[in-house]
């Protein structure tokens, strides 16, 4: 019960810091990548400063009450991760999170941003399969949903999950909104629907998207940790180092591929959970 | 300290200009002068901007466009006039269509001269333009202090 305490109050304190490093990161990366020298390393909180000190201008008062729900329960997602809580109730608290997200951009009555809204229900349609066969071949491995439990176990999940990690890196690259798949919104000069889902936000609300990013982020990867734990010291070191590695290889794909049809992200994504999640989910159960 | 001057995020509109100016602006972002080294993004999205940077003379059809695209930036704001154009409506200036600089239609805090304006120019001018945008955030300030300050003796006064 402590540890699960105290390791929530660590997600909530570090998870903003440690997610708007990397986010600071990622564009120091993508900006040598395109041969740029790129913004200060600390640029995501100066951004979200920036935003929170400007005048608020809200289309109606029901948008910042949508955004400040899918933040708090971005929130509570990581924290019954981190608490060791049950991955449905995860993936379900996630799902109602963006749900909201899609809301306010309903919300607001703005072209771009209903475009955007759409086009984030589509993503949420590509991912969502593979997520929730990720933890459905957690628990078809080690027998339970909680992931104290799964923790604890003495056994690595990647090897025989490996199909399934493989899935899920797949999709993290729409959870991450980067190209090709950034189809909803994205960080970067993709203008053709102004700013899509958030397009209308602006000030103090887009700073508050922008922070539930972190935090959402830091549990993406919390999960891609998740098929490294097995109680010792050197698989965690490597687990986070594959988070890191992860986190660069989606930077990678981000800025050697444009951005695609909806289609082809709906498409591949199944197939990805399909071929990738369904075929080690079988083996598994017949093993 | 105010963060505005940290992460200034641009929009850019072109009202009637050749394009020669634009593509300086364009010229800011790429790698031999990357701006991104100070923070500044092309947002394409008037409420996130800061800075709106306007190239070409303000004509009858676009007034509309430009005066509705600084009204839905959230202050502080700061707005860069980019080529003669832009400054006084340049050697379009006698065209019956032409209204003239940006000015005449929208307040203009920053004025670049040129034909077209050199990157390092308009690089100039965006931060200037950072030093105008701290006044105005602490004028902002100012303001806000003011009315909560207002508000609090008003509440004694119900006392
Ligand atoms: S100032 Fe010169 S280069 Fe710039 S828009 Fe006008 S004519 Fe074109």
């Amino acid at each position: 019960m402590l540890t699960a305490i105290i390791s929530v109050i660590a997600y909530l304190i570090l998870a903003p810091l440690i997610g708007g490093f990397l986010a600071g990161v990622d564009r120091i990366i993508t900006a040598r990548m395109q041969g740029r020298f790129g913004p200060p390393v600390l640029q995501p909180f100066y951004d979200v400063l920036k935003l929170r000190e400007k005048e608020n201008i809200t289309v109606n008062r029901v948008q910042d009450f949508y955004v400040i729900c899918f933040f708090i329960f971005v929130v509570v997602t990581g924290g019954f991760f981190f608490a060791g809580g049950s991955l449905l109730l995860v993936i379900f608290t996630l799902t109602l999170a963006s749900v909201f997200l899609i809301v306010a951009a309903f919300s607001s009555g703005s072209a771009y941003a209903q475009v955007g809204a759409e086009r984030e229900l589509l993503q949420m349609m590509a991912y969502e399969p593979m997520v929730l066969l990720t933890a459905v071949g957690f628990y078809a491995y080690t027998g339970s949903f909680r992931v104290d439990d799964i923790m604890q176990g003495s056994n690595m999940s990647l090897i025989p999950l490996v199909g399934i990690f493989a899935g899920y890196i797949f999709i993290l690259t729409i959870k991450f909104r980067k190209s090709p798949f950034d189809l909803s919104m994205s960080h970067h000069a993709h203008q053709e629907l102004v700013a899509g889902l958030k397009t209308e936000f602006s000030g103090r609300t887009l700073a508050l998207i922008e922070v539930a990013h972190w935090y959402e982020n830091i549990f993406l990867l919390g999960i891609v940790f998740l098929f490294f734990v097995n109680g010792t010291i050197l698989m965690t070191v490597i687990g986070i180092v594959v988070c890191l590695l992860a986190y660069f290889l989606e930077i990678f794909i981000d800025n050697s591929f444009a951005r695609m049809k909806w289609q082809v992200a709906l498409n591949s994504a199944w197939i990805a959970a399909l071929v990738l999640g369904g075929i080690n989910l079988f083996i598994i159960m017949i093993g | 300290m105010s963060y505005v001057t940290k992460s200034p995020w641009i929009i850019h509109y072109d009202g009637s200009s050749c394009n020669g100016c634009d593509i300086e602006v364009l010229a800011c972002l790429t790698p031999m002068y990357d701006v991104e080294r100070f923070g500044i993004i092309n947002t394409g999205n008037p409420k996130h901007a800061d800075v709106f940077l306007v190239t070409g003379s303000v004509n009858e059809q676009n007034k509309g466009v430009v005066q509705q695209i600084y009204e839905q930036m959230p202050e502080p704001k700061v707005v860069v006039a980019i080529g003669i154009c832009a400054c006084s409506g340049g050697v379009f200036r006698d065209c019956y269509n032409v209204m003239g600089g940006i000015d005449t239609v929208i307040p203009v805090d920053c004025y670049v001269p040129g034909c077209a304006a050199r990157p390092e120019a308009i690089i100039d001018a965006v931060v200037k333009g950072l030093g105008v945008l701290a006044e105005k955030r602490a004028a902002m300030e100012a303001k806000e202090d003011k009315a909560e300050l207002a508000a609090e003796t008003e509440g004694k006064q119900d006392e």
